[in-house]
């Protein structure tokens, strides 16, 4: 195992909206070492994409962190200042958003858009930057990019944007990647190709990446570790392999049951999650999944259940497993 | 396994760990009530206090303009001799007379001007006539623009191109000037008409320069409102909502009447709305450089310029019409602003 | 864009022919001609006039003169102004009324797009609040209310400002803030509200991303974006300063285009009228039309075709 690079906790981020406050995240706990690719998956609404925001200090006005702490290669995030930020964002740590579409500014064009995070952070001088840029754009599988630099976003198709937008976020050699919902927005055929340029990437530069997604499909074929999120909850995190072949949470399990296999029989029917997402505004006193939980008992209504560890690395929330190690101990007493 | 043992001991009970029932689960589960558009909108709206204090200024504005030259004494033609400018409650020499022999005598809220006439039933008659101009002239473009737009969207292809060129060589035309333009000439056959052939003597009662600055209102303002409800139905045409309720088997009339018409809805509410306090400006405009409502009706216009030459003298002459006219325009735009929050947030520019 | 300037050109030759020849049409709608208007004419006067000025030709002869006339750019002589022609009262006018408009134009860009800047940045705080309030009041103020406003402050109450002509820069202050007044109210609310939209759009949080200082963001990746619908403003604030002049000029006396425009209704000096709104018309069909275009140049995303 290598150095800790990410280490998030007990971190609650909550928006001050006029009508009340969201709790975005809720006592979030993630640890990542250098070299890994962590997936976070979940969807809309259960914090993954704010876990990732605020590790940038780019939680949107009207969210702000209120409680938990933030370390990364070590830096304090939480306790640094606006301009202490600045230094680390598109540095040490850049971001690639989910829609490449409005990601870039209309009015500049793409080589104008790469120099300057270049010239913003390196002692590089205009013609390095411009050099260093096509670099950048050759190594994203961009072709004549001698002719993109002078192009404007909207003379771009998506892919092409979002290659740009990985050009961007390597540009300075981050310590670490952030992808968020790097391919949603994409056509599938595209989307495989981004994949590839991103893991290739890592091989190259030898970063480490937090992919966000709600595809499983991408962080079975990526990560190492994943963190599965629901209403602003870490509900279970381990290796790509204990989750996706021995799932403990209900939610998780629900999740493996609702998407197709390549290995399935023929008639093996994909089971949907019944229900809809918890109300961040209004959330459950207890486990947030419980209402839509197919084996959901009267403690899940009420309290939150704690993380049971299930090997050194896997450890999910959940009072079913609450329950077994309750029944085991008792059996042993 | 008892409970007393238990090493976990949380206060946990066995009896927490039997599955719930759907019952319990569904208490959890906070809905939303779902409302209609109008019921929603209308309810942002109420809560909107700045639109509803607006909206009582108007509404004390208009009873003000509509309701109190009735019961005024005066009228707002009426020139008292020997009343000439007075100041605010004050009383001439002849009134003070008559009082003094006990007949009561009503005051002069607000003076009167330079030919003894009333200052505050001129503002009341002044009001009147911006908020009839607003007022109905919001409600001619509303009809012509919807109508022009809806065709022109609804037809699409070359009925569309041709009238659209149409409402774009008018867009580009400098309305003020063809308004001026328009007032300075029509004024003369609106008169001839109304004098002349029987039938048109009804022009008199509006008289002459409202019903040219309705003429040149109907004709040049309603391109905007055309633009929008063309552009609204082009786009709505084209919505997943509008193909979704087409596959599902809605007929023709269902789809406008439920789908397009009603997404229209708001953005023409607040157009015509905003339409308003941009046709009193316009009219309080012309009244002022002297071509709006003729005299001896009062516009408040036409007050305020009449008193620039006794500025010196008589600033709350010129401050009287020109607090009003701010007031009924402000009054205007801030309920059009509350309309769009409440009904359109998509239009909010 | 060659097609799209050649269509826009097309466009506004169109318009003002049509606001030509309206103008023709309602000039000739005027009973008894543009000479009733003066102190009864005796017969024969009447007839020499029509003759010298054409007017007793077939309607269709006199439109064609007209329109050949105008298309050299000659408006003929003033009918009330004796011994000036339409051309020259037109470019003294103008000379007097583009400076002041000018000023104007320049100062409600300015503050509106620096309030606008600062209302947005600091959106829900104290300064949004004092920012919107006024610029709302702002636009609900018609320019008449403004000038008379100021005249009895400054000049009856204070007397610090004169209160008519142009002859030091101490009297442009007044009729300045009356023109520029509106329009700064609206363009600091149109940029305000632009700014906030681009502010939440996603390439600023690429821009914050990056590490840029607020300062770049604002000035190199926000307002560039914002400033575009204050840009499509600029052809209607022309008109609207315009107009606005009519009022301002004749409240402060101002020997401009306005006051001659304002003049020559109350005058009823025809040829006056007609000129001054054809030319008036030309020049914010004009104004427009370069506005467009420049839209166009300064958006990229619009397609060069």
């Amino acid at each position: 195992m290598g150095n800790t690079l990410v280490d998030i906790k007990n971190l609650r981020v909550s928006f001050f909206t006029p009508a009340g406050e969201v709790k975005a995240l809720n006592d979030v706990s993630i640890k990542m070492e250098e070299g890994e690719v962590l997936g976070i998956v979940g969807e809309s609404g259960s914090g993954k994409s704010v876990t990732a925001y605020s590790l940038m200090g780019l939680i949107p006005y009207p969210g702000r962190i209120v409680g938990g702490t933030i370390d990364f290669n070590g830096h304090r995030i939480n306790d640094m200042s606006e301009a202490e930020m600045r230094a680390i964002r598109g540095n040490e740590v850049s971001i690639i958003f989910q829609d490449p579409m409005t990601s870039l500014n209309p009015v500049y064009t793409i080589g104008n858009q790469i120099m300057e995070v270049i010239l913003l952070h390196t002692d590089k001088n205009k013609e390095q930057a411009y050099e260093r840029a096509v670099e950048l754009l050759t190594l994203v599988g961009i072709n004549e990019p001698a002719k993109r630099m002078k192009q404007y976003p909207h003379e771009l198709s998506g892919g092409m944007r979002q290659r740009v937008m990985i050009a961007i976020a390597l540009a300075c050699e981050p310590k670490l990647l952030i992808a968020d919902e790097p391919t949603t927005a994409l056509d599938v055929t595209i989307q495989a190709q981004i994949l590839e340029l991103m893991m290739e990437l890592k091989q190259k530069i030898g970063m480490s990446i937090i992919m966000i997604t709600h595809d499983l499909g991408i962080v079975a074929n990526m990560c190492q570790k994943i963190a599965v999120m629901y209403g602003g909850k870490v509900v279970e995190c381990g290796t790509a392999d204990e989750i996706f072949y021995n799932p403990r949470h209900e939610y998780t399990k629900g999740l493996l049951r609702s998407i197709p296999r390549l290995t399935d029989k023929e008639h093996r029917k994909l089971i949907p999650i019944e229900g809809t997402p918890v109300d961040m505004l209004n959330p459950p006193a207890g486990c947030p999944f419980a209402p839509r939980c197919n084996s959901c008992m009267k403690i899940c209504l009420g309290r939150m259940p704690e993380y049971t560890d299930l090997s050194e690395t896997h450890y999910s929330a959940c009072w079913l497993l609450q329950k077994e190690e309750f029944e085991r101990r008792g059996q042993g007493a | 396994m008892t409970k007393e043992k238990n090493p976990l001991s949380l206060q946990l009970d066995v009896s927490d760990f039997l599955p719930a029932d759907s019952e319990e689960k569904q208490s959890l589960v906070v809905m939303r009530k779902s409302v209609s558009f109008w019921r929603d909108g209308m309810r942002r709206f109420k809560r909107n206090k700045i639109a509803m204090v607006s909206f009582a200024v108007i509404i004390i504005i208009m009873i003000f303009a509509f309701i109190g030259p009735v019961i005024y004494p005066y009228s707002y033609e009426q020139q008292i001799r020997g009343s000439e400018n007075l100041a605010p409650m004050e009383y001439s020499e002849q009134e003070l007379e008559l009082m003094a022999q006990g007949q009561s005598v009503f005051p002069h809220f607000l003076g009167t001007d330079s030919l003894g006439r009333d200052i505050m039933i001129r503002l009341m008659m002044g009001s009147r006539v911006s908020l009839l101009v607003g007022i109905v002239a919001s409600a001619l473009v509303l009809l012509i623009g919807s109508l022009y737009g809806a065709i022109a969207g609804y037809f699409g292809g070359k009925v569309d191109l041709v009238m659209m060129r149409i409402v774009d060589i008018i867009y580009t035309v400098p309305d003020i000037l063809i308004i001026i333009l328009l007032m300075v000439t029509l004024k003369y056959p609106l008169e001839n008409l109304a004098n002349n052939v029987p039938g048109f003597s009804w022009i008199n009662t509006i008289g002459v320069g409202l019903i040219c600055i309705f003429i040149v209102f109907a004709l040049l303002y309603w391109v905007g409102m055309a633009r929008i409800v063309r552009s609204q139905i082009l786009t709505l045409k084209e919505q997943e909502f509008v193909t979704a309720a087409k596959a599902l088997g809605a007929s023709h009339g269902r789809i406008i009447r439920k789908h397009l018409l009603t997404n229209c809805m708001g953005a023409l509410i607040v157009t015509t709305t905003l339409q308003i306090p941009s046709s009193i400006f316009t009219e309080s405009f012309l009244s002022f450089i002297g071509i709006g409502v003729a005299a001896p009706m009062p516009s408040l216009g036409s007050m305020a310029s009449q008193a620039i030459s006794g500025i010196t003298s008589y600033p709350h002459r010129l401050l009287a019409p020109a607090i009003m006219i701010s007031l009924i325009i402000l009054s205007f735009n801030l309920i059009g602003d509350g309309l769009r929050d409440a009904f359109d947030p998509k239009l909010k520019d | 864009m060659a097609k799209y300037i050649i269509k826009r050109v097309l466009l506004a030759v169109v318009t003002l022919w049509l606001i030509a020849t309206i103008t023709f049409i309602l000039m000739n709608m005027v009973p008894g001609g543009p000479f009733l208007a003066e102190k009864a004419p005796s017969e024969a006067t009447l007839k020499a006039l029509n003759e010298k000025y054409g007017l007793d030709k077939p309607l269709i002869v006199q439109y064609g003169n007209y329109m050949s006339r105008l298309l050299r750019g000659d408006m003929g002589p003033s009918i009330k102004q004796r011994g000036r022609t339409v051309n020259q009262i037109i470019s003294n006018g103008f000379k007097v009324s583009a400076r002041v408009g000018g000023i104007s134009v320049l100062v409600a860009v300015l503050i509106g797009i620096t309030l606008g800047s600062i209302a947005a940045m600091n959106r829900s705080k104290w300064i949004d609040n004092v920012i919107i309030v006024v610029s709302t009041c702002g636009i609900a103020v018609p320019s008449f209310v403004v000038s008379t406003v100021l005249m009895i402050v400054f000049s009856v109450k204070l007397k610090l400002l004169p209160t008519y002509g142009l002859s030091s820069p101490l009297h442009y202050i007044m009729p300045v803030m009356a023109l520029s007044f509106y329009p700064t109210a609206y363009i600091t609310r149109l940029m305000r509200s632009s700014m906030l939209e681009v502010l939440g759009q996603d390439y600023m949080r690429t821009a914050r991303a990056k590490g840029l200082s607020q300062f770049k963001m604002l000035f190199k990746h926000a307002l560039r974006n914002a400033i575009l619908p204050v840009v499509t403003y600029l052809g209607p604030l022309l008109a609207y300063t315009l107009t606005g002049s009519f009022v301002v000029e004749k409240i402060f006396t101002i020997p401009g285009l306005g006051n001659d425009f304002i003049s020559s209704i109350t005058n009823r000096d025809y040829t006056l009228i007609m000129g001054t709104t054809i030319f008036l018309a030309a020049l914010i069909v004009t104004m427009n039309l370069m506005v467009d275009i420049a839209y166009k140049l300064i958006d990229p995303r619009i397609k060069l075709k």
